[in-house]
C-alpha cells in the first residue's frame, strides 16, 4: 500500500468533552501546541487554519468529519516547509474513547505516499505536542517548551 | 503511572518484543501474517508478544475492514524519556547520537 501512516495512542486523566475543549479551543492549544491557535468552525467542510502566535500559517485544511467530543477528521497540509507543502493534503484523526477513569485519545495520521517527509516531519512533533497536552489536563501545567514556537520556525 | 512504567520496561526487557518493536519501526501498519514473516518464532509466540506490547501501548492497533494492523506507538518511550531527559539535553544528545550512528555505520539495519 502506497501510503505513510503514524498512529499514536495516549491516555489522559479526563473527560472526552475537557480533551475534546483541549484539542480546539486556542487558550489551551497555545499552552501545548508551540503557543499555536485554530481557526475553523468545526463543522464539515468548514477551512481549518493553524497559526503561529504571530499570524504565521503553519498548517491548514479542512474539516472532513466531526462528532463533538468522539472524532475529528481533518484534511491536513503544511505551510512551513515548501517540500512538505509539495506532498499535498494529509488526513489527520482524532478519536477519544472513555476508558475507565481516562480518555484514550488516538491520533491517526496518513499520506497516501509512500516514504513521505511530511509524515516523518510530524512524527517526531506528536509525540511531544501529545506529552504536553496530557501533562497540562492532568496536572495545569503543560511541558515549558512547547508553549512557544519552535526556534528557526 | 508507576506500575505501567514496570509494565513498559518489563515488556521492553524481552530481546523478541523488541525485535517486533524494530520490525514496525522498519515498516509501520503491519499484520500478524507480516510480522510473523522471517520471525524465528511460531505464530502463537508472536501473538504472545504482540498481547504484551499492546497492553503497554507500546504497540496499538487499528482494525482495517477484517485486518487488525499494528503500530509502533512511539508515547510511552517518549514519556520514559521525558521523565528523566532535560528539554536542554536533548539537543546535545541528538548529536551525539547521530554522530555515533554515522561513525559505526549503519549497523541495526532499522535506519
Amino acid at each position: 500500500m502506497a501510503q505513510s501512516e503514524f498512529v499514536y495512542v495516549t491516555y489522559i486523566r479526563t473527560t472526552p468533552e475537557k480533551l475534546w475543549r483541549a484539542l480546539t479551543e486556542p487558550e489551551f492549544t497555545r499552552q501545548f501546541w508551540m503557543g499555536t491557535t485554530q481557526d475553523c468552525a468545526w463543522t464539515p467542510g468548514a477551512s481549518w487554519k493553524l497559526s503561529f502566535s504571530d499570524g504565521r500559517l503553519a498548517d491548514s485544511g479542512e474539516v472532513v468529519e466531526v462528532e463533538p467530543p468522539r472524532k475529528l477528521v481533518l484534511k491536513w497540509q503544511n505551510h512551513l516547509f515548501p517540500d512538505l507543502t509539495a506532498e499535498g493534503y494529509s488526513r489527520m484523526t482524532y478519536e477519544l474513547e472513555p476508558v475507565g477513569e481516562t480518555v484514550k485519545l488516538t491520533v491517526t495520521h496518513v499520506m497516501d505516499k509512500s516514504e513521505s517527509k511530511f509524515i516523518k516531519a510530524v512524527s517526531g512533533g506528536w509525540p511531544i505536542i501529545l506529552s504536553s497536552l496530557k501533562s497540562l489536563l492532568e496536572t495545569g501545567e503543560s511541558i515549558e517548551s512547547t508553549r512557544r514556537s519552535p526556534k528557526g520556525m | 503511572m508507576g506500575s505501567n512504567v514496570d509494565k513498559i520496561f518489563k515488556a521492553l526487557a524481552a530481546p523478541e518484543r523488541r525485535l517486533l518493536l524494530d520490525r514496525l519501526h522498519a515498516g509501520n501498519g503491519q499484520t500478524l501474517g507480516q510480522l510473523c514473516e522471517h520471525m524465528n518464532m511460531t505464530r502463537q509466540a508472536v501473538t504472545k508478544h504482540l498481547k504484551v506490547l499492546e497492553d503497554t501501548t507500546l504497540v496499538a492497533t487499528v482494525w482495517r475492514g477484517r485486518e487488525k494492523l499494528h503500530y509502533l506507538n512511539p508515547m510511552p518511550i517518549h514519556e520514559i524519556a521525558e521523565r528523566w531527559i532535560g528539554k536542554y539535553e536533548r539537543g546535545r544528545l541528538r548529536v551525539l547520537a547521530e554522530l555515533k550512528e554515522k561513525l559505526e555505520g549503519e549497523t541495526d539495519g532499522s535506519i
